[in-house]
């Protein structure tokens, strides 16, 4: 049993980090590329770490905050323009092929030991250069804080019929939710919303109550850096949200579905697709801000693997969906910190060593992936037919 | 003079990845600078073109005038603790240097920072030895080193074109095929005690049956069930970080060698070459060779191609266009699993990633050469195999050698979307 609360609560410390918050933005970004516009851009990361870059360096050079956001944004605007302006006009491929390259490019101009004073090489910017600015803000005040002030332990001694009981409760609620989100009409209506909105609150407060995450309510990695980033997903799902329903939302989905056919409209697809792949990479910009403020700013870290993290857990939500890419990337880090405890815990050593747990963890997220694109490309929320498209 | 110049690039091409290679002694225990919150390191190595220097002394002197002295340690490696930031003058004791050994410049000023680890660079050399290469001595080595890697370029990236052609799928995980070439040579030589050839033919046998398998149990049953193209390209990123992980967890993420003797030098006039170099040189040429005779001649060769023009018209005109691409993927495996072990051997080890750091290499040869077209692949490695050796020599800096060949698909996406040999046709 202690396995078992010592796994769950590792994969609920995963699904509430700022990291995964930073992901999901990220997602909904590229959700905009390549769910709504059919844009196959692999190189995500850079965007993110471009954002990162201009934010840190920015900040660890004297500027003030704002300063360095707009940097950080800049950077991924221009990013996007020099990627859009040669690919978008050829077939889908070239834009993955120029994109990851690109990718790869920034990155290595990142590690470049000639540009030290700026990006700090390969060992980047620690996170106590850049920081201090953005805690700073905080009115959260100091030391730790668990969210709810009671939880299952002062419950009847925290039996385990209890937890049990918690469990399958929210277990029914995500199911719940789920399939009110499939069914699409979710949110219309105030009656609707509001039994939607009411289910999610339920089942965090049951999440919070059957698995207590003390933190600081400041510090490195506290509730405050939780707040902000959690709070800037929902303002990007809402954003997104407000976007694809409007004209130009439609027009994406159009290009999307046949490109031919809207340029017939007299559109200029390819303006079209440049405000996407801007947009989703101003998205991108936000996340890789995200991304290093509870950590540092590490090329590394923010390369290829980066990318195709975001596009499993992209596929996992639900490609062209609101709320897929929120769902799949608390899905996808849970479920890896999931298989990585487990294997830990269950697996003998001579089997599998502390290293090969984490090997094992990637391991079943590539499978993943190709299982899912296979035998579920629509994910969890998607609709199968949306997903239909090709170069 | 001239043999010592290129055998120090030889050296410094090679040393990043002996020092990835586990020495087994290592009984030098430096004492280790940690940076951290309040504390800023300094470090770096004095070594000359034979080897590094132990016991040389070094002033450490800060803005205050405060001086501090290391030493270096037995494989000649320094490092020091600042607990203040700030700019700091590393002098080196030049009485403390072997008699032989001139320092450049013996004075270099390091700004450290918190948290940081900055390095401190001197420039040191035996006084037989003379920094002044020719610059056309330096061109010619590289440019052999050019056609070396984009010979083994083009093992790897004439499959991946003929996939493209035949298929239209850009195939991400290749480069774990490559990557699979030298860890199967390093399976079968280094841990069976097999001979090299013996190794050698099964790393490739094995690698064309991997070929084979996957088109037999994946991607021919994804074909059937009529998956997108874009949704087969992300099952390939899908198996590419599988495969890779799967390396990892085999072998971990250290380097292994194919053969663990070192490699005996050949040289001619002013280019040095490993006698395995030379050998890889002449199976790539021989076999790519093959592969286009059997391309433009051969009844199955000329099959892939109508395939890989028009599967639709090829289908329509009898061939059977299942078994063509079974083919190709059974052939580019193969041939990407010799380029990896030929790969491993030239530049001395492989690990779990070598392959993922030349995919995109493969990807810009094939881009530029122009997707699906088999010579345009050749001809594209060609150029991207030089790029990257001679952009060094050419004054870009060395970390960026990589970084420019990209840079070069891109430009060349501009103005020649269809690649160099490809067909000018609409695209999108």
């Amino acid at each position: 049993m202690d396995d078992i609360q010592f796994i769950l609560n590792g994969m609920m410390r995963e699904a509430l980090s700022p990291q995964t918050a930073a992901v999901a933005i990220a997602v909904i970004g590229l959700n905009i590329h390549f769910g709504f516009t059919g844009l196959i851009n692999i190189g995500q990361s850079a965007f993110m770490l471009l954002g990162a870059y201009g934010f840190a360096i920015s900040i660890w050079h004297g500027l003030p905050m704002v300063v360095g956001l707009l940097f950080g944004f800049g950077a991924a605007f221009v990013f996007a323009l020099v990627l859009g302006a040669p690919t978008l006009k050829l077939r889908g491929d070239y834009l993955a092929i120029v994109t990851i390259s690109a990718a790869e490019i920034i990155r290595y101009v990142g590690r470049s030991a000639l540009l030290t004073d700026f990006t700090g090489s390969a060992q980047g910017i620690p996170g106590s250069q850049f920081r201090d600015p953005f805690t700073n803000l905080s009115f959260f005040g100091g030391g730790q804080f668990t969210l709810l002030p009671f939880n299952y332990t002062d419950v009847a001694d925290g039996a385990a019929w209890l937890r049990i009981i918690g469990w399958v409760l929210v277990v029914a609620v995500i199911v719940l939710v789920v399939q009110r989100l499939r069914k699409g009409h979710a949110f219309a209506g105030i009656g609707q919303a509001a039994l939607m909105l009411g289910l999610i609150v339920v089942g965090l407060f049951l999440l919070f109550f059957l698995f207590p995450v003390p933190n600081q309510r400041t510090g490195v990695n506290g509730w405050w850096v939780r707040f902000i980033a959690w709070g800037l997903v929902l303002v990007c799902t809402l954003l997104v949200y407000l976007l694809v329903r409007s004209p130009w939302g439609r027009l994406l989905r159009g290009i999307r579905e046949d490109e031919d056919a809207i340029r017939s409209l007299g559109k200029n697809v390819f303006a079209i697709k440049m405000q996407a792949l801007i947009i989703g990479g101003l998205f991108g910009a936000l996340g890789g801000m995200v991304y290093v403020l509870p950590a540092s700013v590490q090329p590394d870290s923010m390369g290829r693997s980066l990318t195709f993290f975001c596009y499993t857990a992209l596929l996992l939500g639900g490609a062209a969906t609101i709320f897929g890419p929120v769902l799949g990337a608390i899905i996808f880090f849970a479920a890896r910190i999931g298989i990585k405890y487990t294997s830990a815990a269950y697996v003998p050593d001579s089997i599998m060593n502390g290293q090969q747990t984490e090997q094992f963890s990637y391991i079943v997220v590539g499978v993943a992936l190709m299982l899912i694109v296979i035998f579920r490309p629509q994910g969890i929320l998607g609709n199968k037919r949306e997903l239909r498209f090709n170069v | 003079m001239v043999r010592g110049a290129a055998g120090l690039i030889l050296a410094l091409l090679l040393a990043p990845l002996l020092a990835l290679i586990p020495t087994g002694a290592a009984h030098a225990v430096d004492t280790l600078c940690l940076p951290g919150p309040e504390a800023a390191c300094i470090a770096g190595t004095i070594r000359t073109e034979d080897g590094p220097l132990a016991d040389v002394t070094l002033t450490v002197t800060d803005e205050a005038g405060t001086e501090q002295e290391v030493t270096t340690g037995e494989t000649g490696k320094w490092n020091l603790q600042l607990d203040q930031e700030g700019p700091y003058v590393v002098k080196i004791d030049t009485d403390s240097l072997p008699d032989d050994v001139v320092v450049t410049e013996d004075e270099v000023t390091v700004k450290a920072t918190f948290g940081a680890t900055r390095p401190a660079l001197f420039e040191v050399r035996t006084e037989s030895y003379s920094a002044e290469t020719s610059k056309f001595d330096e061109l010619v080595q590289s440019t052999v080193n050019g056609i070396r890697l984009g010979l083994l370029l083009a093992l790897a990236s004439v499959g991946l074109s003929l996939i493209y052609g035949t298929t239209g799928l850009s195939n991400f995980a290749h480069a774990e095929q490559v990557t699979l070439g030298g860890l199967l040579g390093y399976f079968f030589v280094n841990q069976q005690g097999l001979s090299l050839v013996v190794g050698g033919v099964l790393v490739v046998i094995v690698c064309a049956f991997t070929g084979w398998f996957q088109d037999r149990v994946l991607w021919q049953p994804l074909r059937r069930r009529g998956l997108g193209l874009i949704q087969m390209m992300i099952v390939t990123i899908g198996l590419s970080l599988a495969l890779q992980y799967v390396f990892q967890y085999a072998v971990g993420a250290r380097t292994v060698r194919v053969e663990q003797a070192n490699p005996e030098v050949s040289t001619f006039g002013p280019v040095t070459i490993t006698n395995q170099s030379i050998v890889a040189m002449a199976i790539s040429v021989v076999v790519l060779a093959l592969v286009g005779y059997a391309l433009l001649r051969t009844r199955v060769g000329r099959a892939t191609r109508a395939v890989s023009d028009n599967p639709a018209l090829a289908a329509a005109s009898g061939i059977d266009t299942d078994r063509v691409i079974r083919l190709v993927w059974t052939v580019a495996m193969g041939l990407a699993g010799l380029s990896g072990l030929l790969y491993a051997l030239v530049t001395n080890g492989i690990k779990w990633d070598s392959g993922m750091q030349i995919l995109l290499l493969l990807f810009a040869a094939v881009t530029l050469g122009g997707l699906g077209t088999a010579f345009g692949a050749l001809l594209g490695s060609l150029i991207i195999g030089l790029v990257v050796e001679l952009s060094p020599v050419l004054g870009m800096p060395g970390d960026f050698k990589y970084a420019t060949a990209m840079l070069i698909l891109i430009l060349l996406l501009l103005v020649r979307p269809q690649g160099l040999l490809g067909k000018p046709q609409r695209v999108g």
